[in-house]
């Protein structure tokens, strides 16, 4: 059945989209990740024009985070604090994001400014995912169990100025890193349609020392804000959010998200980061194969406002 | 002497009628459409357009002889394209060149009674500006090298026919009866929403005789319109609009699904 996307001006197939909603619903659920990281590069695949993809991709993680951001909240593992702060960060990070977003698709380099970042940041996170969870998964092979790491480790981060107490978070640490770190992923954010929880986690957990029961919470409560202000400014400067489109992925994915959540349990930590860092590469070496590869047409249309 | 001039008149006086009869009364074409707007609905994938339309003053010996050909256009608006091209740089193939167009027909569909080139020969085509490698793609920078606009004109009409928009029906034009004639052409499902222009041409033994035109606005229908409109004329509450949407699934989901 064909439903017509009213801002891409095309028509797609809804069963497609609903299984992709699905599909990154369920993955997502599983491994506790918004799934813009998936839901972009697949729209993409599937022709939607890379702006569209993008704007809409943002749209779309508001529902998935939202949901477990309220289940975080009702837990009371969500440091507002230190999400506020992030958001600063974040928000300025994603206005940057925005301009930069209009400025690359007028030249035309967006496409490849998106491909890049995708091939670069997944292939680094994805990397370093796999290496860290097959050590695990090796040692726990081996008798010795996984070695967690002590929090109150102090590095360079720790030394500089400007400190603050975040009490939820057990945290007393200069703002510049987490106003950096929000700062980063509000500009992935509106350049490559991620809610950012692939590079926000990590960074928490082994820049910032966070404790990991807060950390998913917080994380999820900075991506919902920041990705809906990326949805607006997007809606605004570059009007590319097909609701048609989120709407469908969105329904998608809330159903798959649930079943993925129950899948996630009957596997192991190690098992799961595994799993996810492979997804994650997988991504990675799709998009980087088209960058290196040579295309079937060299030559591609764009209208002079960046869309047909 | 006059007797002879009168006589040679007499014998004159029928054949010049005739002629004047011919330009006066030329074969002329006419074309209708059942509708002149077409809504594009959620369900749209593409559709076929049909167009009816008439013959007038045909000959019946040339129509029996199958000698009348039509071409019916369906044009969509004009808008500027940006064609670019990919070259290898550091082992990553990136846009490199572009060329702009201004005025390029979005759409261009083709139907027609025969094979083009049995209906008339290329020079007419050109002199015509008829059929999609005819027409006459403005680059917006003329100092450009004629070889560059070329190819990337070329490369213009390839993506254009790839992606469906620039199409060819041929047999997509059948006479019902002497004079009656339906066309048939296709609708892209990526059709561009605006006026487009419908135009059929006639050619008797290859020679062209008529053209005449229609006006066909292609609409998104009321509920696609609608947040169409929304979405470029009021962004910001767009915006607000679709976080709310977001915000709001996330939350049922969350209710109907429950986990904890």
């Amino acid at each position: 059945m064909g439903i017509y996307l009213p801002i891409a001006e095309m028509s797609v197939n809804v069963f497609v989209l609903l299984a992709m909603g699905a599909a990154v619903g369920f993955l997502s659920g599983m491994f506790g990740v918004g799934g813009g990281f998936l839901i972009t590069p697949l729209l993409i695949f599937y022709n939607i024009p890379p702006a569209i993809a993008v704007a809409t991709g943002a749209n779309q993680v508001i529902a998935s985070s939202f949901s477990g951001a309220l289940a975080h909240l009702k837990r009371g593992t969500l440091d507002f604090k230190l999400g506020t702060v992030l958001l600063i960060g974040g928000i300025a990070g994603s206005a940057a994001g925005a301009f930069v977003f209009a400025l690359l698709r007028a030249i035309g380099q967006l496409d490849l400014f998106i491909s890049l970042l995708y091939v670069v940041f997944l292939g680094t996170v994805g990397g370093l995912m796999l290496i860290e969870s097959v050590n695990a998964l090796r040692l726990t092979k081996g008798g010795v169990p996984p070695a967690l790491k002590k929090s109150g480790q102090h590095n360079w981060i720790h030394r500089l100025p400007f400190k603050m107490r975040f009490r939820t978070s057990k945290l007393f640490v200069s703002v510049i890193p987490v106003l950096g770190i929000g700062a980063g992923i509000g500009f992935l954010s509106a350049i490559m349609g991620v809610g950012g929880g692939f590079i926000m986690v990590p960074a928490l957990i082994y820049l910032l020392k966070v404790p990991t029961n807060v950390v998913v919470g917080t994380s999820l409560f900075q991506i919902v804000v920041v990705s809906a202000f990326t949805t607006l400014v997007h809606s605004t400067t570059n009007q590319t959010v097909d609701i048609i489109l989120a709407l469908v992925l969105m329904i998608g994915g809330v159903a798959g998200a649930q079943y993925g959540a129950k899948a996630g349990q009957k596997l192991r930590g190690e098992q799961l980061r595994a799993l996810l860092a492979l997804l994650v590469l997988a991504v990675a070496l799709r998009l980087g194969f088209d960058l290196f590869v040579k295309p079937q047409n060299l030559y591609s249309l764009t209208g002079v406002s960046g869309l047909l | 002497m006059r007797a002879a001039a009168l006589l040679a008149a007499l014998l004159l006086a029928p054949a010049l009628p005739a002629q004047g009869q011919e330009a006066a009364h030329p074969e002329s074409i006419q074309i209708g459409l059942s509708t002149d707007r077409v809504a594009i609905t959620a369900d749209f994938s593409g559709a076929d357009l049909t167009i009816f339309g008439a013959l007038e003053n045909a000959d019946p010996l040339i129509n029996r002889q199958g000698r009348y050909d039509v071409y019916v256009v369906l044009e969509g608006p004009a808008r500027s394209v940006v064609v670019r091209r990919k070259d290898r740089v550091l082992g990553m193939w990136i846009n490199t060149r572009s060329e702009t167009f201004v005025n390029v027909p979005v759409s261009y569909s083709v139907a027609t009674t025969r094979q083009p080139q049995d209906i008339t020969d290329p020079n007419n085509y050109r002199q015509l500006s008829l059929g999609a490698n005819n027409i006459y793609m403005e680059p917006e920078d003329k100092r450009d090298s004629p070889l560059t606009i070329q190819e990337f004109t070329e490369a213009l009409r390839d993506r254009k026919q790839a992606i469906g928009l620039y199409s060819d029906n041929i047999g997509g034009v059948q006479f019902l009866s002497q004079s009656l004639f339906r066309a048939t052409l296709h609708l892209a499902p990526n059709v561009p929403v605006g006026t487009h222009k419908a135009r059929a041409f006639l050619f008797r033994n290859g020679i062209f005789i008529k053209e005449t035109s229609a006006q066909l606005a292609i609409v998104k229908s009321g509920f696609e319109q609608t947040i169409f409109r929304f979405a470029t004329d009021h962004g910001f509450g767009y915006g607000l609009f679709a976080i709310g949407l977001a915000m709001l699934t996330g939350w049922l989901g969350r209710i109907i699904f429950r986990k904890d």
